[in-house]
């Protein structure tokens, strides 16, 4: 077997686009989940409420790209207080179940025929990167070690990376703040909050607001990264591994959810490539499994990796377990 | 402030009672100088009337105790009052400012701060961030000015100076950093208590303090309950534990079936005649209706001494007080002693000992 090469490959994701989109997104359910226990099901959503503003503006109408990172932005926005308008005032089952609803609702209609003028329908919208790209500062490969980086996708990871950054740094300073104070206590209990003189109402939805903003940003990266806004990817798996990967990294901590979308999907692929170079070895017999399982059984080893995550360190990796500890009592 | 405090502990008691003298003893006194008015607030749940208060009036500076039997309607009053909960009808107000519509939050803004029957210590935040929390007016509550800690740290140094005096008073300093998930239900009391004094209230709202708290810690409750009078505030409380408002309260407002029945000073409340029938009446599960037809009647005082001779207790001279005051808390109903004496004697003790009985169904809600 090749470890080298498995390595290598693997390495790439732990560091890669899918690891940046999805920590992005984690990050945005780790403001409202973690620190504010608001059950935000539809961070899918707002990733492809992102990802369409971009595309819509700059291919749909032939607007600028800037203008549709603007739109992009003030359409998570809009969404955000569309669903806390009526749900924030209520139980947090009721947001559960509005975001879980909402996020099939934009995908439906992003793939819609009706809508196919605007949003191309299933295939999606390609052709509104290039501004992106020309943007570019790396005119060749990068080579580190045995990695090897093209132009193209050393960019998507520096921005991708850059926004990763400066959304972990507002995290870190917003939550040791007062403003982060009450966010917390509003997990905990808001009555008590209210009595205490805070508008419970409005921090609910500053948190909604900024989790889904950080979830459109995820959004905009992947579909600069593919070229291509397309509507099944932000199907409503896309949120719950978001919220795999942050509970494995440890919600309510800082760095939990970067942490998380790392292993993940450096997990993903070590696995993936270990049994495809197991089988071929076959050191794994033919009749157990073959090269077209290993898509299906890493989901399967990753889900046990999971269950044993939670059954021995329920808190994530960088939790407090003191914290899990007082929920027991 | 600090004058009144270094003046005599009771100088300020004796303000309270003095403005409380001439106030007559009847449902809907008016008072010298109300902090709070309220006026025909009523509050329905479906066909069940659970508030249906005609007029009441908080006198500024003095402890008011609100009793009742279970179920008559003092925590939806409370509810009502701070906005938690949404009145069908009515006004009230706070310093003569209109409270109704007002969403708790404002309520708490305006100086009118509450605690909770059952504990709402915020777990998961340490001891010292739980009093933080408290106070009003934080510049870096704000979103964007909170990710400039140089806008706020001034500040948040002298709200946790303020915090910190606050946790030595209730003697919770050594649990500075401790999560507050990790408190006694007693310790949890008295930080909801100490966290609500970080508003810097002039109306405290204590609902149920007592309940589910050790006996060795409700002395040192007592006392801060009466602290907060000698620093000026108003505090109106819900107990069900006869001890603790004959010790401290100035004022005693009773409520049972969603009215107000009676009001006066203590010991005038507890021999009052309609005080024991809602909590006799809650005892036989009779609606209070029923109750003031057989009073009318004249049916209830056999019904009341036929009770009390079934139940067996030994008759003995002691006068009425002393006797109310040498009854346990949580006495159960046959080791009560009862006397058949003269109508003061009866009606203290059933009064003490209905308290016993209600009290310990409080101790189940605030332990669940």
């Amino acid at each position: 077997m090749d470890w080298g090469s498995i390595f290598e490959l693997s390495i790439r994701e732990l560091i890669g686009v899918q690891a940046i989109v999805f920590a992005l997104a984690a990050i945005g359910i780790n403001i409202q989940f973690g620190y504010t226990g608001l059950l935000n099901f539809g961070q899918a959503a707002f990733a492809a409420v992102g990802g369409y503003g971009v595309a819509v503006i700059v291919t749909t109408y032939e607007m600028s790209f800037w203008l549709g990172i603007v739109v992009a932005i003030g359409a998570a926005v809009v969404l955000a207080l569309l669903l806390g308008v009526p749900t924030l005032r209520l139980r947090a089952d009721y947001l559960a179940i509005v975001t879980i609803a909402a996020s099939e609702i934009v995908r439906l209609v992003g793939r819609s025929a009706w809508g196919r003028d605007v949003f191309g329908g299933s295939d999606g919208i390609t052709g509104f990167s290039d501004t992106f790209y020309d943007l570019n500062p790396f005119t060749e490969p990068l080579e580190f070690g045995p990695f090897e980086f093209r132009e193209r996708i050393l960019w998507v990871m520096a921005v991708g990376w850059g926004l990763v950054a400066l959304c972990t740094l507002m995290v870190w300073l917003l939550m040791r703040s007062p403003w982060g104070r009450v966010l917390k206590a509003i997990r905990e209990d808001e009555d008590a909050v209210r009595s205490l003189g805070k508008n419970v109402y409005g921090y609910k939805m500053q948190s909604l607001v900024m989790g889904g903003v950080i979830g459109a940003l995820a959004g905009i990266v992947y579909s600069l990264f593919q070229g291509a806004m397309q509507p099944d990817v932000y199907a409503t798996n896309f949120t719950f591994f978001a919220y795999a990967i942050l509970i494995l990294g440890g919600a309510a901590t800082v760095f939990g959810p970067v942490l998380g979308a790392a292993i993940v999907w450096f997990a993903f692929q070590f696995i993936d490539l270990t049994l495809r170079a197991a089988i071929t070895n076959e050191y794994i017999p033919d009749w157990l499994m073959n090269q077209n399982d290993t898509g299906a059984v890493r989901f399967m080893l990753t889900g046990v990796v999971l269950v044993l995550l939670l059954v021995f360190r329920p808190q994530g990796i960088l939790g407090d377990r003191r914290e899990i500890a007082l929920d027991a009592r | 402030m600090p004058d009144d405090t270094m003046g005599g502990l009771s100088v300020r008691r004796e303000r309270a009672l003095a403005a409380l003298a001439d106030v007559p003893r009847e449902p809907g006194a008016k008072k010298a100088d109300p902090i709070l008015v309220a006026d025909d607030v009523k509050r329905q749940f479906g066909g069940l009337l659970a508030v249906d208060v005609d007029h009441v009036e908080i006198q500024r500076g003095s402890i008011t105790a609100l009793i009742g039997p279970n179920g008559a309607g003092k925590t939806t009053f409370f509810n009502l009052l701070t906005g938690f909960d949404r009145a069908n009808n009515g006004s009230w107000s706070f310093n003569g400012r209109s409270l109704h519509g007002t969403p708790p939050y404002r309520v708490a803004r305006i100086g009118m701060v509450r605690t909770f029957q059952l504990t709402k210590a915020l777990s998961k935040l340490t001891v010292i961030e739980n009093m933080r929390l408290g106070a009003t007016g934080q510049r870096g509550e704000s979103f964007w000015r909170a990710m400039f800690p140089a806008l706020w740290r001034s500040q948040e140094d002298d709200i946790t100076e303020r915090a910190e005096d606050l946790l030595r008073r209730f003697k919770l300093d050594t649990k500075r950093d401790d999560f507050a998930g990790s408190l006694s239900g007693g310790q949890r009391k008295l930080l909801e208590m100490a966290r609500a004094l970080m508003v810097q209230p002039e109306l405290v709202m204590l609902d149920e303090p007592m309940a589910g708290v050790n006996p060795a810690l409700t002395e040192s409750l007592l006392e801060h309950v009466k602290d907060l009078r000698e620093q000026g505030m108003t505090v109106l409380f819900v107990e069900h534990d006869m001890d603790m408002v004959r010790d401290i309260a100035d004022w005693v407002i009773v409520m049972g079936q969603g009215k107000i029945l009676a009001e006066g000073p203590p010991e005038a409340v507890m021999s009052d005649h309609k005080v024991i029938d809602a909590y006799l009446g809650a005892h036989h599960d009779q609606s209070l209706a029923e109750l003031e037809e057989q009073l009318e009647g004249g049916a209830l005082a056999e019904e009341v001494a036929a009770e009390l001779g079934q139940e067996g207790a030994a008759a003995d001279d002691e006068a009425p007080t002393a006797k109310a005051d040498t009854t346990p808390p949580g006495t159960t109903e046959d080791e009560a002693p009862t006397t058949t004496e003269g109508d003061g004697a009866q009606t203290a003790d059933v009064t003490a000992e209905a308290a016993g009985a209600a009290r310990n169904n409080g101790d189940d809600k605030g332990g669940r």
